[in-house]
């Protein structure tokens, strides 16, 4: 018995004295607002206080607590109310998986130092990983505990910078996929291939199974549906666990249940590995005698994208100044805080998946597939998602959950370790690309020429809207009157490409914003006044022939002018190697040339309840509180009235997918529609104008016009769909016209657009680069939730800096946290945010989306300024200092 | 399940060490990332052991740090300037949840090539003291750490202490740590001095540097060129091949060999600056 004080209350448990402290925190005590995830040290979401000293729970012998006071987030002290608050108040959680290790990180401090300075809140929390908020709201908020008041939702809803209204759980320890089973859950493990490329064979499963505490060994043979998932469906081909051969380091062979209790073992697991030869690059799978990875696909392209317009060859030989160059990328790994966790069990004759998501009904109808349900038989119901980034909105473990659940009839349970969700899930594709892009004389854009490989891994995931969107974008947010782009993912044996913040998009950017910066040189012209010189702007054409309306480049640009004389001024007159670089965005918000309704309802209850059923997964981004929003505005009740049900496929209709920037934008075009539609309903009941003031008063609705008050008594009248006495149910779907074969046509309806200014020094002697601040300038439309916009720029430019500085993921080496590095909390500079509103038509209330604009000028931004610094020209991103180091050896 | 024990006084942790079947824990922060759900094999806990923690002065005038001490713990002591390089070690290991926890010998005894303790504690030419049931030996730290992931710790030893000596708590030293990022991040390279000036000139230099060879190294070339030098010109006598003579770097995740050999001789030249400040 191992005994010790939680949390101010006396506790005792009888574990096994090596056991982490994690695991006796949340499995033995039920108190799972410490969150792990890692298990290594390295993420510090498990941090707790031993004797007021922050520790990693995860490295901490149960026995070690023995007599000691630990606390945790669940703890209701002085300065953990004081951090709560204002973590709310600065928008410092986002997707809420770090927070309890911040917090308690925060504690600790607070409690050394009462008012600690930036740089002191900065050294306390360097332990703590966040992958969503970029920081910076974080050490606001941390230096700014004064005040204890939790701020109120007050009555305004669009343009309001409402704390999220799922804000309070978050700074209480929300509850993700490894936070709630149901009793007795069997435990779920994946055997998964330790090479890149294998033949394998079972030998005696029988007698694994029969083995104590083994519940069932399921392999490929038991799955009774079609053992293909992708997120698009006539590419879907990768098996939810593989038959021979295995394609990928880290892909699922077997999937073992244990029962609760005992010791998840797999060593001894009756499999023997045969390695085959890998093709480990596009260029060895281009190979004219290259193997092919799937028999359908010949020399293992899975798909080319194009985008053609004009006569490129004759506009560059026509150009004055014409510029050269190819950019590399590496694998870059989502690193969410919190690795895939859910759990299944059946009800009924619904088998039921509570997990993290960013695409509930994507799961719904994959799991019904790879399982053989129809979908209804299948619900889905998110949990919180502890950051997604492009990776959740493929299934992981909802199919294997839901295949033990199925065979076994039992609940189960299944968390992937932190090596296991990087080796498995997706990553960023790596892109090699190159290409040409000249001017006229006076430094007008005339021609680009792009040719873009993608290493889209073993399967097909999102690799076919990689290639689709990065020849649309490829032009950057500029003018460009003759293209010729092509991009194609090609198969090989690492991991699977997916979608990751931006399609693509970003590592596009990266070459095309580097290659401005030469061709602006050489044109002789300033290097922000050129790209303000090729803006697009209203009516003019983009590459795919589209007509633009409300572009908001051209006064991105021109808000940071003051900024870009301000920094270079900076630059030239301070000591060291100071740079000032720039790089814009475009982003198409939405499905490319596809449709991707979203629904949304809404009702009132007789009792007066009113009921967003709000579909979009919130995986830290914001949408319930912005959906809330927008519903809010359209219909004409506070934020504060309204009481969110789902995401939860039996529960909310379809939102669609937590993806490409379209939640904001097309939900919320849903939600702005059945907030108007609810309100012209109540507002039709009593003949008022559309002027009239709604409130809700209990089970009566109270209309108030200048001359006249209405009530309406909601419990008399009649009953509705779903059960409310009012209720809207409205549909969007963005007006988009498909590619033809030159890849012209209307891809998105709306777009965003943004451009960013990084001022950095660099080390010459050692190849490193410190980041002093950034600069955004985001054309948002709308700013629905101005706090949430701030921190999705920070955000994103946190992930940007990654790509650029830091970031490569390499199977089977840097599969941890300790080895993949992401940026710390002393890595991202002040961030200054500047945000416009040129109105969209088509967006809500004029809003556009914004989530992965933010990460896309961040990288390039950061190569112009080293090279606007020393002269070094950086060809592969991440600019790590060896390379750094090259490169100016290079330009010497 | 294996067993575990706490004991709190060296004699029983001794008694529990012979037979020579234990491992051993100290603050978990190297153990635990490598270990399942629970760490296997039979536990011994040293962080209870009275007179394994704390930094007390030795009869001879020098100092001795227990193998348990944490990180923080050697941070905030009160210490003279020469072990200004241990201590800036101390709050650049990790993040203060690490330096709350792991301690200064398992660092030396987990024997990372990049183990940021050691080359600080090569400059102040700390010995290991070494106990077993049959008695205490001392170890120069050079003998101690004899390849990346091997001590010189028989099967019922355990590391008790690191002593240094009187003269080593001669002038200041500097830390200079190279990381791909802020915080929580292992050396890419990194180089402790410890300068002892007289007259203006260097009369003794202490210079190692880690993560550039399997084992951190002195630089006794560099050491000897420095001799005599004014702060002036110390950086100039540091000269690459002088710092190349003691390293063997190697190409891995985080830089490439060449690199490392450029950024060694750079990082001796800022640590000996930053030591005669
Ligand atoms: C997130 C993270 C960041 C880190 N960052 C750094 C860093 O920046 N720099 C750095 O150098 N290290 C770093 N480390 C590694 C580690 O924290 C340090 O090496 C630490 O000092 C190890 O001490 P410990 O007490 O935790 O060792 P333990 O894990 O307890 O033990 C390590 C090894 O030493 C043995 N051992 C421990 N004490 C003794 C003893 N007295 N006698 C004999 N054998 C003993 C153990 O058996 C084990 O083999 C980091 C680790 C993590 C998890
Ligand atoms: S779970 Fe403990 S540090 Fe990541
Ligand atoms: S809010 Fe920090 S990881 Fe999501």
């Amino acid at each position: 018995m191992i005994a010790f004080t939680l949390n101010g209350t006396p506790v005792t448990v009888d574990c096994p004295p090596t056991e982490r402290l994690t695991e006796v925190l949340r499995d033995r005590l039920g108190r799972t607002g410490t969150k792990v995830g890692c298990d290594a040290g390295d993420c510090g979401a498990c941090t707790v206080l031993i004797d007021g000293a922050q520790v990693c729970a995860c490295l901490v012998p149960a026995a070690r607590a023995e007599g000691r006071q630990i606390e945790t987030v669940e703890a209701r002290t002085p300065e953990l109310e004081r951090l709560r608050a204002a973590f709310l108040r600065h928008g410092a959680a986002q997707c809420g998986i770090c927070t309890p290790g911040m917090l308690i990180a925060a504690a600790d401090l607070l409690r050394r130092t009462p008012a600690p300075s930036e740089a002191e809140a900065a050294e306390a929390l360097g332990g703590v990983l966040c992958r969503c908020t970029g920081y910076r709201r974080i050490i606001a908020a941390v230096c700014d505990t004064g005040e204890t008041a939790v701020p109120v939702t007050e009555p305004g809803a669009v343009g309001a910078a409402l704390p999220r209204v799922d804000g309070a759980a978050k700074v209480m320890g929300d509850s993700f996929g490894a936070d709630d089973a149901p009793e007795s859950a069997l435990i779920v493990k994946a055997l998964r291939s330790p090479h890149d490329h294998a033949a394998f064979r079972f030998g005696d499963l029988a007698a694994f199974a029969a083995r104590p505490g083994v519940a069932g060994v399921y392999t490929a043979d038991d799955i009774p549906g079609r053992n293909a998932f992708g997120a698009i469906p006539p590419f879907a081909d990768q098996p939810a666990i593989a038959a021979s051969p295995a394609r990928f380091r880290g892909e699922c062979v077997a999937l073992v249940a244990f029962e609760p209790g005992a010791e998840a073992d797999l060593s001894g697991f009756p499999v023997t590995w045969q390695p085959l030869p890998a093709l480990m690059s596009p260029a060895a799978a281009e190979a004219p005698d290259a193997p092919a990875i799937h028999v359908n696909r010949p020399g293992n392209r899975l798909i080319e994208g194009k985008v053609a317009r004009g006569d490129v060859v004759a506009a560059l030989a026509a150009s004055a100044h014409v510029v050269t160059g190819a950019m590399q990328t590496g694998f870059v790994e989502h690193a969410y805080i919190e690795p895939e966790a859910g759990a299944a069990w059946i009800d009924g004759e619904v088998l039921v998946i509570r997990a993290c998501t960013q695409a509930p009904v994507m799961d719904r109808d994959e799991t019904a597939v790879v399982l053989g349900l129809p979908p209804d038989r299948v619900r889905i119901i998110p949990a919180a998602t502890g950051g997604g980034f492009g990776s959740k909105l493929d299934v992981s473990l909802q199919p294997l959950l839901g295949l033990v659940a199925l065979k076994t009839g039992r609940p189960c349970r299944m968390t992937y370790s932190r090596p296991e969700s990087m080796a498995s899930t997706t990553k960023r594709h790596p892109a090699e690309m190159h290409g040409r892009i000249g001017c006229d004389a006076g430094g007008r854009i005339t021609a680009l020429e792009f040719e873009g490989r993608f290493d889209t891994g073993a399967y097909a995931s999102w690799g076919p809207t990689v290639a689709n969107r990065v020849p649309v974008h490829i032009t950057g947010p500029y003018r460009t009157p003759h293209v010729h782009a092509s991009a194609r993912a090609v198969h090989t044996n690492g991991p699977v490409s997916g979608a990751f913040r931006g399609f693509g998009v970003p590592q596009g950017a990266l070459w095309q914003e580097t290659l401005y910066d030469r061709l602006a040189e050489k044109a002789g012209i300033d290097r922000l006044e050129f790209r303000i010189l090729n803006a697009l702007r209203d009516g003019d054409r983009t590459a795919t022939g589209q007509h633009l309306a409300s572009v908001g480049i051209g006064p991105c640009l021109e808000a940071l002018r003051p900024h870009w004389a301000r920094a270079l001024a900076d630059a030239a007159t301070a000591p060291g190697r100071r740079g000032v670089g720039v790089a814009s965005c475009w982003y198409g918000c939405g499905n490319t040339a596809l449709p991707n309704p979203s629904t949304i309802r809404l009702g009132i209850t007789a009792g007066g309840r009113l009921v967003l059923h709000q579909g979009a997964a919130d995986i830290g981004q914001g949408a319930n509180t912005v959906i809330t929003q927008i519903a809010a505005e359209a219909l004409g009740l506070p934020v504060a009235a309204f009481d969110l049900v789902g995401p939860d496929t039996a529960l909310t209709p379809d939102a669609g997918k937590t993806s490409a920037s379209r939640q904001t934008y097309v939900t919320g075009r849903a939600a702005q529609a059945a907030g108007a539609a609810l309100r012209a309903a109540i507002l039709r009941l009593v003949n008022a104008g559309d002027g009239a003031a709604l409130a809700l008063d209990g089970a009566r609705l109270v209309v108030a016009e200048q001359d006249r008050r209405r009530e309406i008594d909601l419990a008399a009248l009649p009953e509705q769909a779903h059960g409310y006495v009012l209720v809207a149910e409205e549909t969007y779907d963005p007006p988009t016209s498909a590619l033809d074969a030159e890849g012209q046509g209307v891809p998105y309806a709306v777009y965003g657009y943004g451009a960013q200014i990084v001022e950095l020094q660099v080390d010459p002697a050692l190849g490193t680069v410190q980041l002093l601040k950034i600069t955004a300038a985001h054309d948002v439309g709308r700013a629905i939730n101005p706090a949430l916009v701030l921190g999705q720029i920070e955000g994103g430019i946190a992930q940007g800096i990654g790509l650029a500085l830091m970031e490569e993921y390499l199977p089977g080496r840097t599969e941890n946290l300790h080895d993949y590095l992401i940026p710390t909390i002393g890595d991202v500079p002040e961030v200054e945010s500047l945000i416009l509103e040129v109105p969209d038509p088509e967006g809500p209330f004029g809003a556009r989306g914004l989530g992965e604009h933010v990460l896309i000028p961040t990288a390039p931004a950061i190569l112009n300024a080293i090279r606007h610094a020393t002269g070094a020209e950086i060809g592969r991103v991440p600019a790590l200092p060896h390379r750094v180091l090259e490169a100016l050896g290079a330009a010497r | 399940m294996g067993s575990y024990a706490r004991p709190s006084t060296l004699a029983e942790a001794l008694n529990l060490m012979a037979p020579g079947d234990k491992r051993l824990l100290a603050g978990g922060t190297d153990l635990y990332p490598g270990a399942g759900t629970a760490l296997s094999g039979d536990i011994l806990d040293l962080t209870a052991v009275a007179g394994l923690s704390g930094l007390e002065p030795t009869a001879e005038g020098g100092v001795r740090i227990g193998a348990c001490t944490t990180w923080t713990a050697i941070a905030e002591a009160d210490l003279p300037p020469a072990f200004d390089a241990l201590r800036a070690a101390a709050r650049q290991v990790g993040g203060r949840q690490i330096q709350n926890a792991g301690t200064i010998g398992g660092n030396l005894c987990n024997a990372s090539p990049a183990a940021d303790g050691v080359p600080p504690l090569l400059a102040l030419d700390a010995r290991a003291e070494l106990v077993s049931p049959r008695g205490t030996r001392l170890l120069p730290l050079a003998d101690f750490i004899t390849g990346p992931r091997k001590v010189a710790l028989d099967r019922d030893e355990a590391l008790a202490a690191v002593l240094i000596p009187a003269p080593a708590l001669a002038g200041r030293s500097a830390f200079v740590k190279l990381g791909a990022r802020a915080y929580l991040v292992i050396s890419i390279a990194m180089v402790a001095a410890r300068i002892v000036t007289e007259a203006g000139r260097v009369r003794e230099a202490a210079v190692a540097v880690g993560a550039c060879s399997a084992v951190a190294r002195r630089l006794p070339a560099v050491e000897a060129a420095l001799q005599g030098a004014r702060p002036a010109e110390a950086a100039e006598r540091i000269v690459p091949a002088d710092v190349a003579a003691a390293l063997a770097p190697i190409d891995d995740v985080r830089a490439s060999a060449a690199y490392r050999a450029g950024a060694a001789t750079e990082l001796v030249r800022r640590a000996v600056t930053e030591a005669l400040a």
